[in-house]
């Protein structure tokens, strides 16, 4: 049971950490600001599809996994990671039915609501940053995720039929 | 798909979903609260950051090797070419490090005629700058030493050609540093010119600085050499900041606008020094 749990706990865990990669990767400073918030991403997929073993415990971890690589306030991605993942396991099982446009209007949503409850956190504990650091990650979030939705649909329907 | 869907496509509710959630974001603002007053939890802090250690490592290897691989390709006549420019550099420097040793010491006896507090001599390290960019919010960096080598909150960190920025947090392996033109920072500088001392903000730009609290009638012009004042007690004095590029001033504004352009090349730089500043009057009074 614990041995079959794992494997099929792997590949999930295999994406996040290069998620993680990919958020800590450098970027020139031109584009920095349109990095897309790859592990936002990531739980909202994994969450919409294995609601009952990745819901809002694992997103709160990966979010302060997220702060503490960030150096931001412990405990800001967490909450705001935290949120998303929470709407997104309420309606899973509506999500799981939209089309692909009417998911990536969803999702370009939901990283927008992430991206606010940041901003707010970041206005009331005082950080200053440029606008382009609230919508960049959203935007390319969005056009990114029909690639992203059939790539991790594809290691999912693997995982499943390796076991 | 259907069959092997299991348990997760159950159409009944997650147990207990918004209970846990709301206890999560208690926590959160908790956590948030408490990291923001007071640094209580730079333990977790400092654990969590160890694990990601391998991480920032992994993702730092690839650039690592492709530098190492330009560099054991380089060809010969590019070595020999480099050489060369190196060999000339350092005449320059040597010789200008010549008058240097003189005036330090001519200072030196100046300032113990005066009977004033000579200044000690900072201790400095190299740090590599790791391959991570972090924070989305501001203008940081990642250096590859931490608490194990003595690197400590707050400590100033500079390169061949200026200051970069400063130490904000101290990881065991890694430490993480704000840039000078990280919109939050703020420094104190002085005008090598004359003395006149002010402030230099950060604008949030990597090549621009903003002088905010000179007033009009200030002595200062474009082409002024700004260098650290040491007021602050973070930054030793008389490292090079910035060069200023613009001075307008505003008839109905009671202050100029001033900005200046960072010496130190803050998005090119791949090594960096830390300076270990010795408080000058506990040890001054120390060997007395």
């Amino acid at each position: 049971m614990s041995r079959d749990r794992t494997s099929r706990r792997l590949p999930v865990i295999i994406t996040l950490v290069v998620g993680l990669m990919l958020t800590i990767m450098p970027l020139p400073e031109s584009i920095r600001a349109f990095r897309p918030d790859w592990l936002a991403l990531l739980m909202i997929f994994w969450a919409m599809q294995l609601p009952r073993t990745w819901s809002v415990g694992s997103a709160w971890v990966v979010g302060i996994v997220l702060d503490v690589s960030y150096g931001t306030l412990l405990g800001q991605h967490a909450l705001a990671l935290c949120f998303i993942v929470f709407i997104t396991v309420r309606f899973h099982l509506l999500m799981r039915v939209f089309p692909l446009s009417q998911l990536s209007a969803t999702v370009f949503a939901l990283l927008a609501i992430y991206q606010f409850l940041l901003f707010w956190i970041n206005g009331v504990a005082g950080v200053v940053a440029p606008a382009t650091a609230y919508w960049g990650p959203v935007i390319t979030g969005t056009l990114l995720w029909p690639f992203l939705f059939m790539f991790l649909s594809g290691v999912r329907y693997r995982a499943r039929s390796g076991d | 798909m259907v069959a092997s869907r299991g348990n997760d496509s159950n159409p009944a509710r997650i147990p207990a979903l918004g209970l846990r959630f709301l206890a999560l974001v208690l926590v959160s603002i908790l956590l948030m609260y408490l990291d923001h007053r007071e640094n209580h939890l730079d333990g977790i802090r400092r654990g969590i950051g160890a694990a990601v250690y391998p991480l920032r490592l992994a993702v730092d290897a690839p650039v690592r090797l492709w530098g190492w691989l330009g560099d054991s390709t380089t060809s010969r006549n590019e070595l020999e070419l480099e050489l060369g420019r190196l060999h000339a550099e350092r005449l320059l420097t040597n010789a200008r490090l010549q008058r240097l040793t003189a005036l330090e010491a001519e200072n030196a006896r100046l300032r113990a005629l005066l009977d004033a507090r000579s200044r000690v001599r900072d201790e400095v390290r190299v740090a590599e700058i790791m391959a991570v960019n972090a924070n989305p919010y501001e203008h940081n960096l990642v250096i590859d030493i931490g608490s194990r080598d003595g690197v400590y909150d707050g400590q100033a960190i500079v390169d061949a050609d200026g200051v970069v920025g400063q130490v904000i947090e101290t990881g065991v392996m890694t430490a993480q540093a704000v840039l000078i033109s990280d919109a939050d920072h703020a420094l104190p500088v002085e005008v090598n010119r004359n003395g006149l001392r002010t402030i230099a903000v950060g604008t949030g730009e990597i090549d621009q600085l903003d002088l905010p609290f000179l007033p009009n009638n200030a002595d200062i012009r474009a082409g002024d050499l700004l260098v650290t004042s040491g007021l602050g007690g973070a930054f030793p004095a008389g490292y090079p900041v910035a060069v200023v590029n613009s001075v307008t001033r505003i008839p109905q504004e009671p202050f100029a606008d001033v900005t200046a352009t960072p010496s130190a090349a803050l998005d090119q730089v791949r090594e960096v020094m830390l300076i270990w500043s010795r408080p000058t009057v506990v040890r001054e009074e120390a060997d007395e």
